[in-house]
């Protein structure tokens, strides 16, 4: 096709370490949920204008969540950093700045105890950014094309449809983005149960082929003990019976290419191609329930370095993601009119008309080209900056992808 | 269209529309007469499926018969059961 939009080259934001970003984000980062409300406040009157709010809850040591952190806030989307801080939580402020300053990145701290509270701190942070937000425009802008764009894959809320509209359209784009020398990230390792023979058998390497099998039976062994997997009433209701049903249809979105390896959250692709982010702890059960909900696994794919999320939807999600703008694939014509506002691509036309898959596909190749330029995602202009960090283990495995979890039993269907 | 084959070994096909008890329906190239109500995105059995046998759809596995379904019947969570797990707490929406 001539005027594939994955062919286009646009201007991105140059960061000191090499890697390129879509977005310039100024992102005002909290430290412990005690200082929620004063980074809220101090990132409000900025909303819509280049500011983004993360932060980590707990004042637990959490190495996880700091590293999760640390990776979000040196995203190639992001240009800087405010950090507000309680005073007394026991996260590690003075590393994360350190590693922050490293990276050639403007940063500010404001800690709300040393400030003055909560009205002097939010002065102040507002100062800080009013003086950031005009330097951020001298960035040094960079070329891009598809082969250096970092794309993750959700899928949230699915019905019947998902299955067979929007994952099958996103899966046709994957492999166009990766045919392109571009990357794509999936998660969801808890949705993969009845793929991983197939999914193991597409690896790289014998050694990413067992690394499959060892994630996804690391999953279910969680699950068994957690009692539930990842399957509810709205699934249910939309007639998915079984979650490995539910597997099957979610596994549509990454396409056909072979596995090039398999991350853990905050850990960047070695490479271009296709990668599974394990997102089920390295532990029992005390990190409680892996991926919650939608933007936790989102935030995880975001700590990747995904520099935009593309995201199918049946029955109508309508969140974001603060550092790595969502793109929304509804799934069926009915809920793309009804949340118009929110969905950026309906992969309804699948079945509605003889080529619609491919058009289906075609239209989120080309959002995402223009999202990649710098054209806002529905829910970025909404306003949806999402993002959730929780505490978690993972054991880190040697190079770019992981050695298999303990078990070495095979998962296999038993027939 | 009434109904999608996803794989030509599925032994159900996906009903793109709510369908009555009775109705009959064009499903590939046979006719199909629906035993059930079926809703929007449900099942349905293209052939006899005796207990314990596989659901197949896309061509995989999706679940296995907790009892004998027969063709136009509903597939669905009263008459089908995971391979890998069922949750065991109520299903709230």
């Amino acid at each position: 096709m001539n005027d594939d939009p994955l062919t286009a080259t646009f201007d991105g934001y140059l960061r000191a370490d090499g890697r390129r970003g879509v977005r310039n984000w100024l992102v005002v980062a909290y430290t412990v949920y005690c200082a929620d409300h004063v980074a809220r406040r101090i990132a409000e009157p900025f909303r819509l204008k280049g500011v983004q709010l993360i932060g980590f809850d707990q004042c637990y040591p959490s190495d996880y969540g700091h590293n999760l952190m640390e990776t979000l806030l040196t995203h190639p989307n992001v240009g800087a950093v405010l950090l507000v801080s309680l005073g007394c939580e026991e996260f590690r402020r003075a590393d994360l700045l350190t590693a922050l300053m490293t990276s050639g990145r403007e940063v500010r701290s404001i800690v709300i105890q040393e400030t003055g509270g909560t009205e002097k701190s939010i002065k102040a942070g507002q100062a800080v950014i009013s003086e950031l937000l005009p330097r951020l425009e001298t960035t040094t802008r960079a070329p891009m094309t598809a082969a250096d764009i970092v794309i993750g894959l959700e899928c949230g809320g699915s019905d019947a449809l998902s299955g067979i509209t929007a994952n099958p359209a996103v899966g046709l784009f994957t492999d166009r983005l990766i045919d392109a020398g571009g990357t794509a990230i999936i998660e969801e390792t808890n949705e993969l149960f009845g793929c991983e023979t197939h999914l193991a058998a597409r690896a790289r390497t014998p050694e990413i082929g067992e690394a499959v099998l060892g994630t996804i039976k690391k999953a279910m062994d969680y699950h068994r003990r957690l009692g539930h997997a990842s399957f509810g009433g709205g699934n249910i209701t939309g007639g998915l019976s079984t979650i490995e049903e539910k597997s099957a249809g979610a596994y549509a979105k990454c396409g056909t290419r072979p596995l090039d390896g398999i991350l853990i959250p905050g850990r960047q692709p070695s490479g271009t191609g296709l990668y599974l982010l394990d997102t089920v702890y390295d532990s029992d059960l005390r990190h409680g329930i892996p991926n919650i909900h939608d933007p936790h696994g989102v935030t995880a794919m975001a700590a990747c370095g995904c520099h935009l999320i593309v995201f199918t939807t049946g029955r109508g999600s309508v969140v974001g993601q603060a550092v790595s703008p969502v793109i929304k694939v509804a799934s069926n014509s009915a809920m793309y009119r009804r949340l118009a506002g929110d969905m950026d691509v309906n992969a309804g036309i699948a079945v509605e008309t003889p080529d619609g898959l491919q058009a289906a596909a075609d239209e989120i190749a080309r959002i995402v080209a223009r999202a990649a330029a710098g054209g806002q995602t529905r829910s970025e202009a909404l306003g949806h900056m999402e993002s959730y960090i929780s505490d978690g283990y993972f054991k880190p495995g040697p190079g770019g992808c992981r050695s298999p979890a303990e078990s070495d039993e095979t998962p296999t269907l038993q027939h | 269209m009434d109904a999608i084959v996803l794989n030509p070994k599925d032994n159900v096909a996906v009903v793109l529309r709510e369908v009555a008890p009775c109705e009959s329906l064009q499903i590939g190239d046979g006719d199909v007469t629906a035993l059930d109500r079926i809703p929007y995105g449900h099942k349905i059995a293209r052939h006899d499926i005796p207990v314990d046998g596989l659901i197949l759809k896309y061509g995989m596995p999706v679940g296995r018969a907790k009892s004998d379904i027969p063709r136009g019947g509903h597939v669905h969570m009263h008459n089908v059961v995971s391979v890998y797990m069922d949750n065991v707490q109520e299903h709230y929406e």
